[in-house]
């Protein structure tokens, strides 16, 4: 027997991926703070954050360490075990998310027959950490930002689920790798333009990016949901809107853009790029549009949104049907 | 001691609602007072109050609108001579749309019967009037559904405005708040609704208290309201003002006439020289100083770019109470190019004191045309864009259509003026109706509005800027050659280039500078078209170097005292966006 085994080196190898990707994830969550506020400063006409080392590119450091100096203060009406869980449960989701993503063909933590639906039920448990922390908040603004949450989320992951069926149909799969190689010829954007349009508007919305961050919703609930957290529980919801961003965008990359795929360059490359355009968008969103009513956000996500996916999924259906009759 | 000897040009006698008045209430029921205020003046009992009030209220083209209410108090004063013995004297201002004129009554009060019959049933927005009377003056209004302190803390003790209380700080022992102390004042603020005739709960619902303030992103200041909310959407709400009392309208009791105007500038910080202007118009109406014509037009010049760097404060403001994150940035990078032509003009940017009694404080510099013309250039393509970008916009106009709507005659009755007032269609701007320090030579149109609602208020604003470019442009193609300053005793400073010739010029110069003018007995009031409404001072002058009594009314007072009739039935982000329409500072509603 050879030793090291090719089996232990095959699990170390994964397990080394895992934690590379897992960290990778979180620093790109951190990174992307600083990102953001130079790119909307170039947007708005106005430097952003410059100071710091060159080209403020240590804003992060100086960042991380206030965030983990300040007092971390839990507020004495708080109901303590479950205001100390939400923002463990809103990083926790979505670092899990990305086992299932495929980075290249030999990146990736895991690669699981049920993949998409694992980020479907991942998605879901992280809406608790929104309804808990501003339920255990003991604050009338973080409860309202919670009630707008848990209503935003749950109508928006309605027709989540659904507008990503249609990617499913044509793959005939759940697995993510399968995904990603059924797009070899064509990117599932264009057959599956509705599926990709309402499946990016809803992933702003689980991620409450504007303009649907009416559960913090600034100048209304004076940052509704959070208004309680102080030092790394902040930080924690903090950088978790941004593993979402990048999570959402992993997930629009790999089913709809053919994930690592693309000529000439390399594929992880190619998965940077585009997974870095939608970061951008994004944040151009947040930069440019303003914020909708939240009875208006509802009404579009069920009068609007849902109606689409589902004509979206029957006419995939139908014409998978015709191509290729059971 | 004959007193009242005001030029006769501005004195009011013969006013057809005298007539009307004395027709309807008899010959001995009012006393006309021969004033500056370029309005008829009365006296009336008080036992007749209501009812001339309704008379004038509901008489063909009526006095659709309680403008102001406030008292003065009499009893140190020693130049009133032919007037009703009065310790203090309550005064309504009212203004007729339809007219175009306004009416004061004044109602005379002894010290031992500190008492009126509350006027709210006739004009709602009396209702906060009111209050601050009763908080600067400790005059008791019956019938007042809720008659509190308004402006002070509700622990205050005493009656600011009174001669008797203190108006320096060396009059009082030093400030001191201990523990205790600041728990009897926190629990002292607490909202109870009940107080309010308000219930915790009905069949279906336990409402939410909801404190939005003082410390809020889109209160605009130091505001509280207080919401009764089920679910998001707003049963009722009480605003709670007061957080940014500063006493101005007691300072001018104890600062000269020229030394006043600083703090002129601080009531709408928003609004700079365009708070001098009403002022400086008031006190100029006292010394009877007309002033030369480039001083007019430097002066409009100015007026207007503080005005549209105001509206471009408003513009940012409110599309980010709508949740647009960028536009602010950008309408601060107009306000800065407009601050660039400000400061180089006057010195200072926000708050630059620049008017003077008969002129302005200084010539405009070499090259100031240049300046204002970049200005003038840059400008309207930031306009359209600011339309297309936002105005345009699909969520915006969602967010901000018939939100908050109301009438014409809805806004009468609260007292609303300005931009708020013209966007519900209603035709009046003071700079075309009653033309003031030389308006009327300026082409500009007025935008109107037609439904009244949060999109119209801002769309009008971004009009208005374009029209305030038009009378910039005109100022800088015909600005008249000539001096700054009047040619006139009262003129203060006077001009520095004669007193360094002529020994009167410096006498005069040195009393006005060391203990200010001194102005001749008399009372006087200018109103203009501010930022944010009309603005007006109701000067009383007891032939002193000092008011005897600084009437300050501001528009965003009674716009905030509206809110709730407009707010009752929507959801918290409509408040928020009202807020971001009404344009208002809080330094201009407490003052």
């Amino acid at each position: 027997m050879n030793w090291p085994s090719e089996q232990l080196v095959a699990s170390l190898t994964a397990m080394l991926q895992g934690v590379v990707i897992l960290v990778g994830v979180v620093l790109l969550g951190a990174v992307l703070t600083v990102v953001e506020r130079r790119l909307l400063g170039l947007w708005q006409d106005r430097y952003g954050p410059n100071r710091v080392g060159p080209f403020g590119s240590l804003q992060l450091v100086a960042d991380l360490i206030k965030i983990l100096f300040k007092e971390d203060w839990i507020p004495p009406f708080a109901d303590r075990p479950l205001f100390v869980l939400a923002p463990v449960i809103a990083m926790a989701s979505l670092l899990l998310s990305f086992i299932i993503i495929p980075i290249t063909p030999g990146w990736g933590v895991s690669d699981w027959h049920i993949g998409l639906l694992f980020f479907l039920a991942m998605a879901g448990i992280n809406v608790y950490s929104v309804l808990l922390g501003g339920w255990s908040s003991g604050n009338k603004y973080a409860l309202l930002g919670a009630m707008r949450a848990s209503a935003q989320t749950l109508s928006y992951e309605v027709f989540m689920g659904l507008s990503l069926m249609g990617v499913v149909a044509m793959a005939g799969t759940f697995n993510m790798r399968e995904i990603v190689d059924a797009q070899q010829g064509l990117w599932f954007v264009v057959p599956q333009f509705f599926g990709f349009v309402t499946f990016l508007v809803a992933g702003i919305a689980v991620t409450h990016r504007a303009p649907f961050d009416q559960p913090e919703a600034e100048q209304e609930l004076a940052d509704g949901y959070h208004v309680e957290y102080s030092s790394m529980k902040f930080g924690m919801f903090f950088i978790g809107e941004y593993v979402g961003m990048v999570l959402i965008s992993t997930l629009i990359v790999t089913l709809f853009f053919g994930g690592w795929h693309g000529p000439w360059l390399p594929p992880i490359v190619w998965f940077a790029l585009k997974t870095g355009a939608f970061l951008v968008l994004f944040m151009l969103l947040r930069a440019a549009m303003p914020r909708p009513r939240y009875d208006q956000v509802m009404s579009f996500g069920w009068k609007f949104c849902l109606p689409l996916t589902l004509i979206n999924l029957l006419v995939t259906g139908a014409v998978i049907l015709i191509a290729d009759p059971l | 001691m004959s007193t009242e000897t005001p030029t006769a040009e501005h004195v009011v006698t013969d006013d057809p609602i005298i007539g009307a008045l004395r027709q309807r209430f008899g010959d001995h029921a009012l006393l006309v007072q021969p004033t500056l205020t370029g309005m008829p003046v009365l006296w009336i009992a008080r036992d007749s109050l209501e009812e001339v009030l309704r008379f004038l209220r509901d008489m063909p083209e009526p006095f659709e609108m309680l403008y102001d209410l406030s008292a003065i108090d009499e009893r140190l004063r020693a130049h009133r001579h032919g007037l009703p013995e009065a310790d203090f004297t309550v005064f309504y201002h009212l203004l007729s749309i339809s007219r175009n004129r306004d009416v004061m009554l004044k109602v005379a009060l002894h010290e031992d019967d500190l008492a009126l019959p509350s006027v709210i049933s006739l004009y709602p927005n009396a209702n906060w009037y009111e209050r601050e009377v009763w908080d600067m003056f400790g005059i008791a209004f019956r019938g007042h559904p809720h008659l509190t302190r308004i402006l002070m803390p509700p622990t205050w003790q005493g009656h600011p405005l009174r001669k008797e209380h203190g108006a320096r700080a060396t009059e009082f022992d030093p400030y001191t708040l201990t523990v205790e102390g600041q728990g009897i004042e926190q629990r002292a603020l607490q909202f109870k609704p009940e107080e309010w005739g308000m219930r915790r709960e009905n069949e279906n619902t336990e409402f939410m208290f909801l404190n939005l303030g003082p410390n809020h992103p889109s209160a605009h200041g130091a505001f509280r309201l207080v919401l009764q909310l089920d679910g998001e959407e707003i049963v009722d709400c009480v605003p709670d003002i007061g957080y940014h009392h500063r006493g101005a309208e007691k300072m001018g009791e104890r600062q000269s006439w020229h030394s006043y105007i600083p703090y002129t500038d601080r009531i709408d910080y928003t609004g700079g020289v365009m708070n001098n202007y009403p002022y400086i118009l008031a006190v100029e109406k006292l010394a009877g100083i007309e002033v030369t014509e480039r001083a007019k037009v430097i002066r409009v010049m100015m007026a207007e770019m503080f005005r549209i760097s105001s509206h471009l404060l408003f513009l940012g403001t409110y599309l980010q109470d709508l949740g647009a994150m960028s536009p602010v940035f950008f309408t601060f990078t107009d306000r800065q190019k407009a601050y660039e032509v400000i400061e180089a003009i006057t010195g200072f940017r926000m708050h630059p004191a620049w008017y003077r009694i008969g002129g302005t404080a200084m010539d405009l510099p070499r090259g100031w045309d240049t300046l204002v013309q970049g200005f003038l250039d840059w400008m309207p393509k930031r306009l359209r864009e600011y339309e297309r970008a936002m105005m345009d916009n699909a969520i915006v106009r969602e967010r901000t259509r018939h939100i908050a709507a109301f009438t014409t005659r809805e806004a009468l009755s609260w007292g609303v003026t300005g931009p708020n007032l013209r966007a519900t269609g209603c035709d009046f701007d003071l700079r075309k109706q009653r033309p003031y320090g030389g308006y009327e030579h300026f082409d500009f149109e007025v935008p109107l509005g037609s439904h009244g609602d949060a999109f119209d208020r801002g769309q009008l604003r971004i009009e208005e800027m374009r029209q305030s470019l038009r009378i910039i442009q005109q100022c800088v193609d015909h600005m008249p050659a000539g001096d700054y300053k009047a040619d006139h005793p009262l003129t203060t400073p006077p001009p520095r280039e004669r007193m360094l010739q002529h020994i009167e010029t410096l006498i005069t110069h040195f009393l006005q500078v060391s203990w200010g003018p001194v102005l001749e007995p008399g009372e006087s009031m200018a109103m203009i078209e501010a930022t944010k409404g009309i603005n007006s001072y109701y000067l009383t002058s007891d032939g002193n170097t000092m008011s005897y009594r600084t009437r300050i009314r501001t528009p965003s007072f009674p716009h905030l005292q509206q809110i709730p009739s407009v707010m009752r039935g929507g959801f918290v982000p409509d408040l928020i966006a009202h807020l971001g329409s009404i344009d208002f500072v809080m330094a201009d509603v407490d003052r």
